[in-house]
């Protein structure tokens, strides 16, 4: 599962490591999940010098985010992901196509929005250990942005603990 | 029609997996793990929580080839895979495995549906924590899988000879050969 999020949040590609994450973010906020939506949200604001006021607009109302009008085409796709596959239109395809999204960046944000469906259930379907402070969050962001998902991940967690 | 242009002749997952084959491999071995490695569920019955799931979320490819598997892997029990897709409480499964496909159920629903009354019912079952585990992870994972192959609007076979034919591929090769196998 690792090695999911490595290639596709961080693998080399035309979206950059913000959007993705910020697709991420995006997925598992409108999911609930408190630790998904903190960590990437805190890990997409660092690979923008940990400014979080893109992806604190995207969750607010991403239609009206300052993002580019490629990224809310595919944000829009990965809302419809997120509620079900099958709501993905052909008018959500054509509105990113127009915005210059490719058929990579169009399948990679669907399987990021999958896998954040995932990630998220299997989070808050076992009722994980969920911290609330913010610079917890924000310490593990800088990590995942610097660092990646292939690292010991443990440590950074028993560090943080004690 | 597919939202992007997809290897030619190949349906549901496997046309995605052959166009994106980096992100095929941790999926392959994921599901390969949790649905045939050595396990105290069955492969069947892992196979009936993955059906049940995409049946849940109205995925037809997916349900349709696990619901093979699983009935391939269930003495060729195809009533009993349908009563799982359509109605689960009139199948004729163990209760430990019904509280499960509860529990799975659940998690497709939200993961915070999953509550601590769902749990105690499967450990009151015989359940053990890997078995609880491993269902809400192939529940999870298979809610990927089902908004990956309909969210690209990927190609459904309707004969259900095409599925049965395939489930034996599976069942002998399992997931992460699945892929690369040519014959149908």
């Amino acid at each position: 599962m690792r090695e999911l999020a490595e290639i596709l949040l961080r693998g080399p590609h035309t979206l950059t490591s913000a959007e993705r994450e910020t697709i991420a973010a995006f997925v598992s906020a409108r999911n609930d999940c408190h630790f998904c939506q903190a960590s990437h949200s805190a890990a997409a604001a660092h690979h923008q010098h940990g400014d979080y006021s893109d992806v604190t607009a995207v969750k607010r109302d991403f239609e009206t985010a300052p993002v580019t009008e490629k990224l809310k085409a595919l944000l829009a796709i990965a809302a419809r992901v997120q509620e079900g596959g099958r709501l993905v239109t052909d008018a959500h395809v054509a509105r990113a196509r127009e915005a210059g999204a490719t058929d990579l960046e169009i399948h990679d944000t669907v399987l990021i929005a999958a896998a954040f469906s995932m990630f998220n259930r299997y989070v808050d379907g076992l009722a994980t250990f969920t911290p609330r402070d913010d610079a917890a969050y924000d310490l593990m962001g800088q990590r995942m942005a610097r660092d990646g998902y292939l690292g010991n991940q443990e440590s950074g967690i028993r560090n943080r603990e004690s | 029609m597919a939202h992007i242009e997809l290897p030619a002749g190949l349906p549901g997952i496997r046309a995605l997996l052959t166009y994106r084959p980096e992100t095929a491999r941790p999926l392959n071995d994921l599901v390969d793990v949790l649905l045939r490695g050595p396990h105290t569920l069955t492969p069947g019955e892992r196979e009936l929580i993955a059906t049940y799931v995409s049946a849940q979320n109205d995925c037809t490819y997916c349900a349709s080839i696990h619901g093979a598997v699983a009935a391939h892997q269930l003495d060729d029990n195809e009533h009993l895979v349908e009563l799982v897709k359509r109605d689960v409480d009139r199948a004729p499964v163990s209760p430990k495995l019904r509280a499960l496909l509860h529990i799975a159920g659940k998690t497709a629903e939200s993961g915070r549906s999953v509550t601590e009354d769902d749990i105690a019912s499967a450990r009151a079952h015989g359940a053990t924590d890997l078995e609880i585990h491993d269902t809400v992870l192939i529940a999870a994972v298979f809610c990927l899988c089902n908004r990956y192959v309909d969210g690209l609007a990927t190609w459904t076979p309707s004969d259900p000879d095409f599925y049965r034919q395939r489930a034996k591929v599976i069942a002998d090769n399992g997931y992460t050969l699945a892929t690369t196998t040519t014959n149908t």
